[in-house]
């Protein structure tokens, strides 16, 4: 069997067109002025020039999704006990992502650490997770926003991907990273690739070569703690925040949820729809407390909780995947790249604690 | 090499952005905080600058890039002594925040300069092919804006890059200043709104207009970016949108539920709004939501011939009322 293969960019909608008689195949294009991965429809335009506006966490993270059917009934025998009926809805089916990109993907290995802890498994997530595949294109040349190589991770970085499709001319090189992947790689399309390895190579080394050195994070989950209490510092970061949800929603590696419970008469479903922390009503308190009453403490929990919080408890990886998109897409431009390294290079007042 | 961007203002554009800076140290002792603009992550992007210290008024810059309606900060700020660089279209934003009483007189200096128009960042992305990923040198005149990416340079006439709202634009001087710098260009407010675009649109049938807001908002996330945006939605952490008791909006991923929230951010916007457009410019995914506000405005207009945010002392016309409105026939039972 060749591991290698080679994809002619004239047959990469047909291939795509046979990946989808067997699963639900996702790829990027536009819907107005925004690229945003859509179920593949083979009348339209795809568009994997570059990074999408929208990553595709829906895939697997739905914005939106069922959990649980119920119903209510009384009892016959005795009319003020209430009786409720209660049916799982897990995700069923294949998927297939086209066009992720590297920082896409390797966002959910920071969902698995969470979500597939074997204490507690998400099962809606596992079963998403598992029938999904993803098809991910190499970077051939990182955008002003894009930081990957920050976050011990670069422009053709296969971590979470089943296959890694590097352009060269005329095509695509595809290789596996996972049995998924594997099996993914088998139309009488696709020719063998090894003859393009070192073009390959060359690819990822030119993209990489792109990025300047990148800071020495290994202080930030330190230093984020140390400035934990300096709300003068955090007002200032925070000061032109507007507390929207657009850093989180459009974050790769950002993964809470709601839970709502939409009920009319007897019958609801529960639903879990994606939250975000710079809601005020993410640490709304049923008493009415808010321990995080202001954006300074909300975007301070974005930071930390992504630079210094989930890495002191997943072996020091960083829950940010460097995509850039928090950035590129904020409406007023926050940079969180400036705010981690303010907080490293922040020297404590003398005199003060 | 200093920023590539400030090299070219040249003439009347330096002139008074020096101007400008002058009156903010002059202001600054007296203040906590004065919110202008910087440069940001790139040459083609500008980010809203809070200045505290004197040395923190060099990197201000304004430019077609001043984008930010920063009148958004506000109500945020009450009770500290705040100054705020306005655009004409912001300081309407400042008039209306004032008529509602939802910010002090007293504690607010405006810097008004005048304004010839700031850029629609999407209509930029589509000239340049739809990617402004890799910007490496812009710079400006009041033509053309000269772009530099991927190697390759482009020359794009500035009229055509303007939003929407510049090339209408009735009030390009701040409508209320305690500094000005720089030489009036001249409010028209006596000219009428330009609702062409809305009234081309309700042209269209029900079924064409219905499904045209059906296909836009199937890509909305939910962010609500449009309404943190909105320097007039002031109930902040309190929205309708995220109540869940009463539970106006569902939780699914409901196009119509997401289109309800638009209907509910306009109406209580209708005659609050002055369209500055920042929910539209906000929206991370680019759905032209400014059409609602700017069709409730025109009913105002029509209804009560009134427009918001020019005149600190008048009363909107939906915070008041009248025994008998002029334009209004009770229901004959």
């Amino acid at each position: 069997m060749d591991p290698v293969k080679y994809l002619k960019s004239a047959d990469l909608m047909s291939w795509l067109e046979e990946l989808a008689r067997e699963n639900k195949v996702f790829a990027p294009r536009y819907e107005g002025d925004a690229v945003i991965f859509a179920p593949f429809d083979p009348k339209q335009e795809i568009s994997i020039k570059h990074a999408a506006t929208m990553p595709p966490k829906k895939t697997v993270f739905p914005q939106s999704e069922k959990l649980v059917d119920f119903t209510y009934s009384k009892d016959p025998e005795n009319l003020s006990r209430i009786l409720i009926e209660a049916k799982e809805i897990l995700p069923k089916g294949t998927t297939v992502v086209f066009g992720s990109r590297p920082c896409d993907v390797r966002g959910f290995t920071m969902f698995d650490r969470v979500y597939l802890a074997e204490k507690t498994t998400d099962v809606y997530y596992k079963a998403r997770r598992e029938n999904t595949s993803f098809i991910t294109l190499a970077c051939e040349k990182p955008e002003t926003t894009c930081f990957c190589h920050w976050v011990d991770s670069s422009p053709s970085d296969a971590s979470g991907s089943d296959v890694l499709a590097t352009p060269i001319e005329d095509g695509y090189v595809l290789e596996p990273f996972s049995e998924k992947g594997q099996k993914l790689l088998t139309s009488s399309l696709l020719e063998n690739g090894e003859r393009w390895i070192l073009e390959v190579k060359d690819v990822h080394e030119n993209a990489a070569g792109f990025l300047a050195n990148a800071p020495d994070l290994s202080q930030a989950p330190q230093k984020l703690l140390d400035v934990f209490d300096n709300m003068e510092f955090w007002e200032n970061a925070a000061a032109k925040c507007l507390s929207c949800g657009a850093c989180t929603y459009l974050c790769p590696s950002c993964y809470c949820f709601n839970i709502t419970d939409e009920t009319t008469g007897m019958k609801g479903t529960r639903f879990r729809s994606w939250d975000n922390c710079m809601s005020a009503q993410f640490t709304m308190e049923a008493s009415g407390h808010n321990p995080r009453p202001t954006k300074a403490h909300r975007l301070k929990n974005r930071v930390g909780h992504k630079f210094s919080y989930y890495p002191a408890i997943h072996d020091g990886v960083i829950s940010c995947c460097g995509c850039g998109r928090c950035i590129k897409s904020c409406p007023v431009g926050i940079d969180i790249r400036e705010i981690v390294q303010e907080a490293i290079n922040h020297e404590p007042a003398i005199g003060k604690e | 090499m200093g920023n590539p961007r400030s090299e070219s203002n040249k003439g009347d554009q330096v002139k008074f952005q020096e101007e400008l800076k002058d009156n903010i140290r002059k202001a600054l002792p007296e203040l906590d905080v004065v919110i202008g603009w910087c440069g940001s992550f790139d040459p083609l992007h500008a980010t809203p600058h809070f200045m505290r210290r004197e040395e923190d008024i060099d990197k201000l810059e304004i430019s077609p890039l001043s984008v930010h309606n920063l009148a958004t900060y506000l109500p945020g700020l009450r009770g500290k002594k705040v100054g705020i660089v306005v655009k004409g279209c912001d300081s309407r934003s400042v008039v209306e925040l004032l008529q509602e009483n939802l910010i002090n007189r007293e504690d607010i200096t405006i810097f008004g300069f005048p304004c010839t128009g700031v850029v629609d960042q999407s209509k930029i992305k589509k000239a340049l092919g739809g990617h402004t990923g890799n910007i490496e040198f812009c710079d400006m005149s009041e033509s053309v804006i000269v772009i530099k990416s991927e190697d390759k340079a482009y020359t794009l006439p500035m009229a055509e890059m303007l939003a929407d709202k510049c090339s209408s634009c009735r009030y390009p001087d701040a409508v209320i200043s305690d500094y000005f710098a720089g030489e009036k260009i001249g409010n028209k407010g006596e000219e009428d709104a330009d609702y062409a675009a809305v009234e081309t649109f309700e042209n269209l049938s029900v079924p064409e207009r219905f499904g045209y807001w059906l296909k836009e908002f199937d890509r909305c996330i939910r962010c609500y970016a449009c309404r943190n945006a909105c320097p007039l939605c002031v109930c902040r952490d309190h929205c309708a949108a995220e109540s869940r008791d009463p539970h106006w909006l569902s939780q699914e991923n409901n196009v119509r539920d997401k289109l309800m929230f638009q209907v509910i951010h306009a109406y209580h916007l209708a005659g609050r709004c002055t369209e500055c457009g920042e929910c539209q410019r906000a929206c991370p995914v680019d759905i032209p939501v400014l059409m609602f506000k700017q069709k409730m405005n025109k009913e105002i207009r029509d209804t009560f011939q009134y427009e918001a945010g020019v005149d600190p002392e008048a009363t909107p016309p939906l915070l008041s009322f009248k025994m008998k409105e002029e334009n209004i026939t009770e229901k004959v039972w």
